[in-house]
């Protein structure tokens, strides 16, 4: 079956490319360079109105009656809704429907969404809020995920056992106490992860109009059109064949905008309501309290190793501060334990691990969803058993090396794998082995490791159709048009896309055009999520050109009368192998075949193999293949102020095949800025009251240019066995091991070990100041060795 | 509501707005000139970057009244005026950044660009140390930076004459059979 077609790394002319592999230009660049591209907020409908939104000043409260006629009776404004006018619930993990647009009887978070209003301008919608009156009834609110976990009075959903426990998972592969107790070094301890914020320069933003034939089209600043398209249709009780989705150019996204949103619902409602568009464009603030970032984590971790470094067994426990909402929280939850299992070996693994509700801004996916916590205490963990049995930290990360082609302990199958070749790149390009240790005090070298998904194999809604499709369409011109609903969030999917059929088909990069995100126009893809749209989109593109190529070689060779294997399309042209002489433009190639089989056009698809092991969960972290990354950092220390400075990270990614390297390298060097920053700068926090610390970019301390570390990045490349030419992720992998390496680096430097993010100058200070107490009183770790 | 007398990207404008709007409102919602973005509209991501009288200034902290009797240059100005000295296609700023992978999501990249070039016209060999200082008021959440500072060295390595330094990956890009 074709959508379950796995084409093989190599074309099928040898393994030679014309496109693949170089750093070309992204085919929306110089629309982007010259301020062309349409974002969102860039659509003006003539009698547009727009829309704000009151938000809830309480974290936790009932809502006991709502009045917007004061509002509504405001000259300029046309309408108000309530959460009366929009009941159903929503959630993007459909066993979890928590959501509602605008709050029903509660609201959960300071800041969840209670009412919105159009008028003819923002000011005026502004002014319509402060006259909308809210009876609240304050409840208890929980800021601790500690207390939400004991506690459950009162509770925050009405939850099935009574708990405002969101989900608990409990995983147990091999004997773990057998192989703690068979170690010769067992290190135990507790780490902190913060909580931190994606923070796309663009904030969301939609814009519906409501047609008199009862068309409802949905411009929004999304990366999952097809579940947004979903969503709106159910809340709005309003069938999907009258709604249409479109995601134009969007300014940012790294998981934020993998939720369906409140303004969504709120601006197709106001639309339906008015006969007229509406607009929301949210403030920063607002995008501060919609959150759906990097949740909060307190773990436990225990491991133990043999002298020669090999790892005996891992026990974790995990707190996960959920926020007010599931989300993808059901998948945190998993991804917290299940993708920790490479790219080391190890023969028993257990994890516990809770997600709780909290009276705060929803957590969700952000870059490197619900691994990068985990890995951050492993690594620093496996640094400081690596300390203990007196071996070098690249030493025992190679020493456990799972390889590839093999099965993690959870029973996940991991195909290519060039972990250690990023090893040897960091630790050349470092100058490890003769600088790390030997730096003059204050100054340090880290290592870390870590392994991604590219994909999960599994839709959020269960269903057996692909998980990526595409059509083309040919111009008698010579110009195909690929159609994708993949998500191009700035991560270059839609140039990948066009540089895949390019290849196939021979053409040039400039004469395939992308349409994209669009649910009337685009076969369905569910969106930019998980690492996948390179390796599926990809996938399912190789697979439409290639049976658009196969026709096209087919009636170029009956007009030559050769055979098809004599027919290349290389270069803009249809070749003779055979006869250096004979070759015509692919344009004129196409309409031989537009000749033999009438209109041209194909389709191609994508779905996962069946993948994962095979125990309740057992598929979620299930992955066609995995990403893997290795990296160095080094760290100076200012033992004066406690100041850290990440001056350098060397970042090696194996990405498989390097479609585009100029683009994988953007990523990588993307995913380490970001990690940095949330190790050093960024924090995502409430105060006691449930407000935002900070919500604005510059109390949140996003890193200028001058605040980020010179980046080397280094493209390793596995040719995976079933990615598009051998194709990888490589969005999010490259953040997880630069937030733990960087705390290696610091315990390189000056000899502490940070186990709390973020590290701030308070932290090292402190840490510094117990370091140099008297022996004995230093001692907060359960170690033994 | 009030009359703006506003000269951009060249040219000599009547538009009416209320008094009260920024210039980044004006240029947006009144002229259509959307290549201005707002990210946070309390001047701390600088996407709203524009020039006046070729220096970069936020125009979401600018009253538009402000503007008057000041040449505004955006984005969408940049282009024109390099084909009317006799370039081709879009700006070498522009054109550098799309080469180095510098624009991923983009929405950063209009101020970030309108800041390289204030720079380079004030400076044509600026250091990288004063690269950074130049962008610095502007925020970047995709590249880490590195691209953009790149884009920038090839422009002022371009104009030298001189090959422009290579970064690490594209050793191993270039050591590869493609």
């Amino acid at each position: 079956m074709a959508a379950r077609d796995i084409h093989g790394p190599a074309p099928p002319w040898g393994d030679e490319f014309q496109v693949i592999g170089k750093p070309h230009r992204k085919i929306d660049g110089l629309a982007k360079a010259t301020g062309h591209a349409i974002y969102a907020d860039d659509i003006q409908l003539a009698g547009m109105l727009h829309a704000k939104t009151l938000r809830s000043p309480h974290a936790h409260a009932l809502i006991r009656s709502i009045d917007t006629s004061q509002a509504e009776a405001l000259p300029g404004v046309h309408a108000a809704i309530t959460g009366k006018d929009m009941p159903v619930r929503y959630g993007v993990i459909p066993w979890t429907p928590d959501e509602n647009a605008l709050a029903v009887d509660k609201v959960r978070f300071i800041g969840d969404e209670v009412a919105a209003v159009a008028a003819i301008d923002e000011d005026t919608a502004n002014a319509a809020l402060e006259l909308i009156e809210v009876d609240y009834e304050p409840l208890h609110a929980y800021l601790d995920p500690v207390e939400a976990l004991e506690r459950s009075d009162p509770l925050i959903h009405d939850t099935k056992k009574q708990t405002n426990v969101s989900k608990h998972v409990h995983l147990d592969f091999g004997e773990v106490d057998a192989g703690l107790e068979a170690a010769d070094v067992v290190v135990e301890d507790d780490y902190s992860f913060h909580g931190s914020t994606h923070a796309p320069i663009e904030p969301h933003c939609a814009v519906a109009q409501f047609g008199a034939d009862g068309l409802l089209t949905l411009w929004s600043s999304t990366q999952i059109t097809h579940y947004v398209h979903r969503a709106l249709s159910s809340v709005l009780e309003y069938p999907a064949q009258k709604i249409r989705v479109v995601q134009p150019c969007l300014g940012g996204a790294f998981g934020g905008k993998s939720d369906p949103f409140s303004l969504e619902f709120c601006v197709a409602k106001l639309a339906m309501k008015t006969g007229r568009p509406v607009k929301m464009l949210w403030t920063r603030e607002e995008v501060f309290y919609a959150h759906r970032g990097r949740h909060p984590m307190r773990l436990h971790y225990k491991t133990g190793a043999r002298r020669d470094g090999r790892i005996t067994a891992i026990d974790a426990r995990i707190l996960i501060d959920g926020g007010s909402y599931s989300s993808f929280g059901l998948v945190t939850t998993y991804y917290a334990g299940q993708l920790l299992t490479g790219p080391y070996d190890f023969p028993a693994y257990r994890f516990d691990s809770t997600r709780v509700f909290t009276n705060k801004p929803p957590c969700g996916p952000k870059r490197g969803h619900g691994s990068v916590q985990p890995r951050f205490a492993f690594e620093v963990q496996l640094d400081e058993v690596a300390e203990k049995i007196g071996m070098d930290p690249i030493e025992i990360r190679r020493k456990n090396f799972q390889g590839s082609n093999t099965e993690t302990v959870n029973g996940q199958r991991v195909t290519s794998n060039g972990f250690d070749q990023c090893l040897d790149k960091v630790e050349t390009a470092s100058d490890w082995k003769t600088r790390r240790g030997k730096l003059p005090y204050g100054q340090g070298l880290g290592v870390a490791g870590s392994m991604y998904i590219s994909g999960t194999n599994y839709p959020v809604y269960p269903n057996k159709m692909p998980q990526a499709g595409i059509q083309l369409k040919v111009d008698r011109s010579g110009l195909v048009t690929v159609f994708t609903g993949g998500n191009d969030i700035g991560q270059g999917s839609n140039s990948v896309v066009a540089y895949l059929v390019a290849e196939e088909l021979g053409l040039a990069v400039e004469h395939v055009r992308v349409v994209a995100a669009d649910t009337d126009l685009c076969p369905v893809d569910l969106g930019a999520y998980s690492s996948r749209v390179t390796f599926m989109v990809g996938n399912a593109a190789i697979d439409a050109a290639r049976k658009l190529r196969a026709q096209v070689v087919e009636a170029v060779a009956a007009a030559w009368e050769v055979a098809p294997q004599r027919v290349r399309l290389i270069g803009g042209h249809a070749i003779d192998l055979e006869d250096a002489d004979r070759g015509i433009e692919l344009r004129e190639a196409f309409h031989l075949a537009e000749e033999k089989f009438d209109t041209l056009g194909s389709t191609g698809s994508y779905n996962t193999p069946t993948l994962g092991g095979d125990y309740r969960g057992g598929t979620i972290g299930a992955s066609p293949a995995y990403s893997f990354t290795a990296h160095v950092v080094e760290a100076h220390v200012d033992t004066e102020t406690g100041r850290i400075t990440a001056r350098k990270v060397w970042c090696a990614h194996d990405c498989g095949r390097a479609l585009n390297p100029m683009l994988v390298a953007g990523q990588i060097e993307g995913s380490v800025y970001m990690g940095i920053a949330e190790a050093l700068l960024e924090e995502h926090d409430v105060n006691r009251f449930g407000l935002h610390a900070g919500p604005s970019l510059l109390d949140y301390r996003m890193p200028l240019s001058i605040d980020t570390p010179e980046i080397e990045a280094f493209v390793v490349e596995s040719i995976d066995p079933e990615g598009p030419y051998g194709a990888k992720e490589a969005g999010e992998g490259p953040l997880h091991s630069s937030i733990p390496a960087l705390a290696n680096a610091i315990h390189d430097a000056v000899g502490i070990r940070l186990r709390e993010l973020p590290f701030t100058p308070g932290k090292v200070l402190r840490a510094l100041r117990e370091k140099q107490a008297p022996a004995g009183t230093e001692s907060r770790a359960a170690e033994r060795v | 509501m009030r009359v703006f007398r506003l000269n951009v990207n060249g040219d000599d404008l009547e538009v009416a707005a209320p008094a009260h709007w920024t210039l980044l409102e004006v240029l947006r919602y009144e002229l259509g000139l959307i290549g201005s973005k707002q990210g946070c509209d309390k001047g701390d991501c600088g996407a709203c970057t524009v020039l006046l009288d070729g220096s970069p200034v936020l125009s979401c902290l600018r009253l538009a009244a402000t503007a008057e009797g000041h040449a505004v240059v955006t984005i969408e100005g940049l282009m024109p005026m390099h084909k009317a000295r006799g370039g081709d296609g879009a700006d070498v700023v522009q054109d550098a950044f799309d080469r180095c992978g510098a624009l991923q999501c983009g929405f950063c990249q209009p101020g970030m660009m309108l800041s390289a070039r204030a720079l380079l016209n004030e400076n044509p060999k600026p250091t990288r140390g004063e690269i950074h200082d130049a962008l610095a008021g502007n925020l970047c959440r995709c590249t880490g930076y590195t691209q953009i500072v790149q884009a920038v060295e090839l422009c002022v390595a371009e104009a030298a004459g001189v090959e422009p330094a290579q970064p690490a990956w594209s050793a191993d890009a270039n050591g590869k059979k493609v």
